[in-house]
């Protein structure tokens, strides 16, 4: 793999790969040093066109777990804000020779450009409406750790499809893994077509949602209301809130966060036994070392460098803290 | 109605020139309004076809052409062009389009209003006329705003504007979305005379996030592909509601439309209902449309992104059968030059429009003609017939006509782009594409506007 653009890139091989890659850095996190060497002295750039906490703090922390050097930049206060074109930023921060630049922009192929005009690796941290593929990949990572395989599993995308690149990235993970999907939600915020082009399933409301081994609520943004996709928050929680009334004792919950409380998600199952919006977060965390290492050594340790140094599945030798 | 004048009356570097003397010799010569197909040697004289004379028994006067394998069609003319002036001058120009348009085998064009700022008043129409008789390489007519200062609100001075030349009127670029006003220039239609050219798009469709977010709207056809990739849609009815609404207003003031550049089956279905009971409306349809989907959004290069957007693939069959049958009456460009920062964006974010002077009918010949979607004189019958629309003689053949020709080789191999462009601006959709045929030579009133840089003259 060159770049993480889209899971519509990806072979399944690639998905398993990372996932067993993941794996070796859950356990190297739980050591007391939770650092490995293997990409010291290489530069990833961090350039988020967007807010974002989960997902740019989750890259920076893995990119230091590996023990690269990294810059973030925020388009708010930057020259980004200033009106700078993306691709003269792009040049800009070539200057650092970045191995890797992660970005996340409010607006679809934007990473496809940047690896286009950069030599860097490229990571998708979400455009637009288009993908976030590394939030798909984290959450195929928890569900395989908590049913082993996605295989012949039902999962329920519900909520805001049209607006989000989540279901959009999670419907094409979920599939190539063996799941069956559904997205469920107003048929206001369900794309025309989405059946044909995804390869899902479709409901326009939650009967039925029993049969699901999984349901992956979205987030519920205030604005669609203005932009009369639904009437009122109101009517939305009342026809597609999950709550403990409508969330089985044997069904998953997952979330991509972060959370409306009360809207999408009643406050009693975010907080329940069910759910995993917590195990997610930390799955982020080891499935985008996984991202970095695979990238930025092909999946193996660099040509020059000692095995033991660099190979962290077979032997995530912990940096030693200087004295 | 006023009767059809000349396309060589249009303002041009050529226009008060003595008519060319030319003969073009062996060519396989097809003009089917004129009813003519097959060889013969044109002999152009005083700026008008003298005869058609048997092949290769033709001297006349001036420079003689050899021509044999090649074609001669009546030249092309495209109701449908941004020239950029006044204020993007960057991105094109009076000369430099026109130029494109001569490269394109066109013999004459009209300029869109929606320029920056707008062409509003009879001061705007008159120095356009002025540049174009300087600049232009072929004949250049230039459309008015139908809405002062494109604004949709109030009516320009089109007594006036028609008065001092303007040759149609258009908000293109917008639709006209007050019906009231809609309805009122209409009426005014038959104080003024010209026709009205309508980019049809209800905006109360086309911007999903709804009036308060205009810059969110939508930026591809609403499809199985903008599903796929989240982007925001524009549906095919936000097209067929409004032309339905403006036939339906033309019947009822007796009134005559033109509708630009339609892109779904749908406004297919709905310019068909309006012509079978006797509607006043023409209409164009782009090579883009004709040629190319919303497939090619999948690569995300905004290079495909214009409005209307690329359509599925049963709107462009419908298109084609369309055209083919005279449904939709001729083929426009809507040649739309931007400059590379505008496009070198995200696909969101970077201007709609693609230029097509250049390579429309070598597209259209290559992909429609070759393949047999459409026979080659219906197609150079609909590459000029957008004139009639605007009150302009059709270009033809026929011994009498004003001599505006093109000489094609329909063999030529060449790559779209390879050579560089003659517009100012290189944002064309098919850039890189292998085509087969290529203009030759323009002729416009006898005078040769275009030569290919590799055809070689055989002056006798």
């Amino acid at each position: 793999m060159r770049h993480l653009l889209a899971i519509g890139d990806l072979e399944r091989a690639d998905i398993e790969r990372i996932m067993e890659r993941a794996e070796g850095f859950a356990e190297v996190g739980r050591r007391d040093i939770k650092k490995v060497p293997t990409l010291r002295g290489r530069t990833i750039v961090n350039l988020f066109y967007e807010s974002s906490t989960r997902t740019s703090s989750s890259f920076e922390l893995a990119a230091k777990r590996l023990s690269a050097d990294v810059v973030s930049v925020k388009a708010v206060g930057s020259s980004v804000d200033k009106g700078e074109s993306l691709k003269d930023t792009i040049a800009t921060l070539g200057a650092y020779g970045p191995e890797a630049i992660v970005i996340r922009s409010p607006h679809a192929g934007a990473a496809d450009l940047v690896a286009r005009w950069s030599d860097a690796a490229v990571i998708n941290a979400g455009d637009g409406k288009h993908e976030h593929p590394s939030q798909a990949l984290l959450d195929v990572y928890t569900l395989r750790r908590r049913l082993g395989s996605l295989a012949g599993k039902r999962i329920w995308i519900v909520g805001d499809v049209l607006h989000s690149r989540v279901a959009r990235s999670n419907v094409l993970a979920f599939r190539m893994m063996g799941a069956n999907v559904t997205v469920c939600g107003p048929p206001t915020l369900i794309p025309r077509g989405i059946e044909r082009a995804l390869g899902c399933a479709v409901s326009y409301e939650l009967d039925g949602l029993e049969e699901a081994d999984v349901v992956y609520a979205l987030r519920m943004q205030r604005e669609r209301m203005r932009e009369s996709f639904v009437p009122s928050i109101r009517e939305y929680a009342a026809k597609y809130q999950i709550d403990s009334r409508r969330l089985g004792p044997r069904q998953l919950l997952m979330h991509p966060g972060p959370v409306n409380r009360g809207v999408e998600l009643s406050g009693e199952v975010i907080d329940g036994p069910n759910s995993l919006i917590t195990e997610q977060v930390e799955s982020g965390l080891v499935v985008r070392m996984a991202i970095l290492y695979e990238l930025l050594t092909g999946g193996r340790p660099r040509a020059g460098e000692r095995a033991g140094d660099s190979d962290a599945a077979t032997d995530p030798t912990p940096i030693k803290e200087p004295a | 109605m006023s009767s059809a004048r000349r396309i060589s009356s249009l303002d041009w570097r050529g226009r008060d020139g003595a008519g060319g003397d030319l003969v073009i010799r062996r060519a396989l010569v097809v003009d089917p309004r004129a009813g003519i197909e097959g060889h013969h040697d044109v002999v152009i004289a005083g700026g008008e076809i003298a005869e058609l004379a048997p092949p290769g028994s033709a001297d006349g006067r001036g420079e003689v052409l050899e021509a044999e394998g090649r074609e001669i069609f009546p030249a092309f003319f495209d109701p449908h062009v941004h020239l950029r002036v006044p204020g993007d001058e960057d991105e094109e120009d009076i000369e430099t389009g026109t130029r494109a348009a001569a490269a394109g085998g066109y013999c004459g064009v009209l300029a869109m209003a929606n320029t920056n700022p707008p062409v509003d008043t009879a001061a705007d129409v008159l120095a356009l006329r002025e540049r174009a008789a300087d600049e232009g390489s072929v004949p250049a007519g230039f459309l008015a705003t139908v809405s002062r200062g494109l604004e949709g609100a109030e009516l320009t001075g089109m007594a006036e504007l028609r008065e001092a030349g303007a040759m149609g009127f258009s908000d293109d670029g917008l639709p006209i979305s007050n019906a009231r006003l809609m309805r009122r220039a209409l009426q005014y239609q038959h104080l003024v005379g010209a026709n009205i050219a309508l980019h049809e798009e209800d905006h109360d469709l086309s911007r999903p996030a709804g009036a308060h977010a205009p810059h969110l709207g939508g930026v591809m056809h609403e499809g199985l592909v903008s599903a796929a990739l989240g982007l925001a849609g524009v549906p095919s009815v936000a097209e067929s509601t409004m032309i339905a609404r403006d036939a339906a207003l033309a019947a009822y003031e007796d009134a005559r439309i033109h509708v630009q550049h339609l892109s779904a089956r749908e406004s297919v279905d709905a310019i068909t209902a309006a012509k079978d009971v006797g509607v006043r409306v023409t209409c164009e349809a782009t090579p883009h449309h004709l040629v190319l989907m919303d497939e090619e959004v999948r690569s995300l290069d905004s290079r495909f992104k214009m409005n209307p957007p690329l359509r599925s693939e049963d709107d462009r069959q419908a298109l084609i059968e369309a055209l083919r049958s005279g449904v939709i009456d001729c083929v426009a460009t809507d040649h739309a030059p931007h400059v590379p920062e505008e496009k070198e964006v995200p696909f969101e974010e970077a201007a709609m429009g693609v230029t097509g002077l250049e390579t429309a009918f070598a597209v259209l010949h290559s992909e429609l003609v070759l393949p047999g979607l459409l026979d080659l004189g219906v197609l150079v019958e609909r590459m000029s017939a957008g004139a009639a629309a605007f009150d302009l003689e059709l270009p033809s053949l026929a011994p009498g006509s004003e001599a505006n020709v093109v000489l094609f080789d329909p063999d030529a191999e060449w790559e779209a782009g390879a050579d560089g462009w003659e517009s100012k601006s290189a944002n064309s959709c098919f850039t890189g594409r292998r085509l087969r045929g290529r203009v030759l030579a323009t002729v416009v009133a006898g005078q040769v506007v275009y030569r290919q840089r590799s055809f070689a003259m055989g002056v006798a």
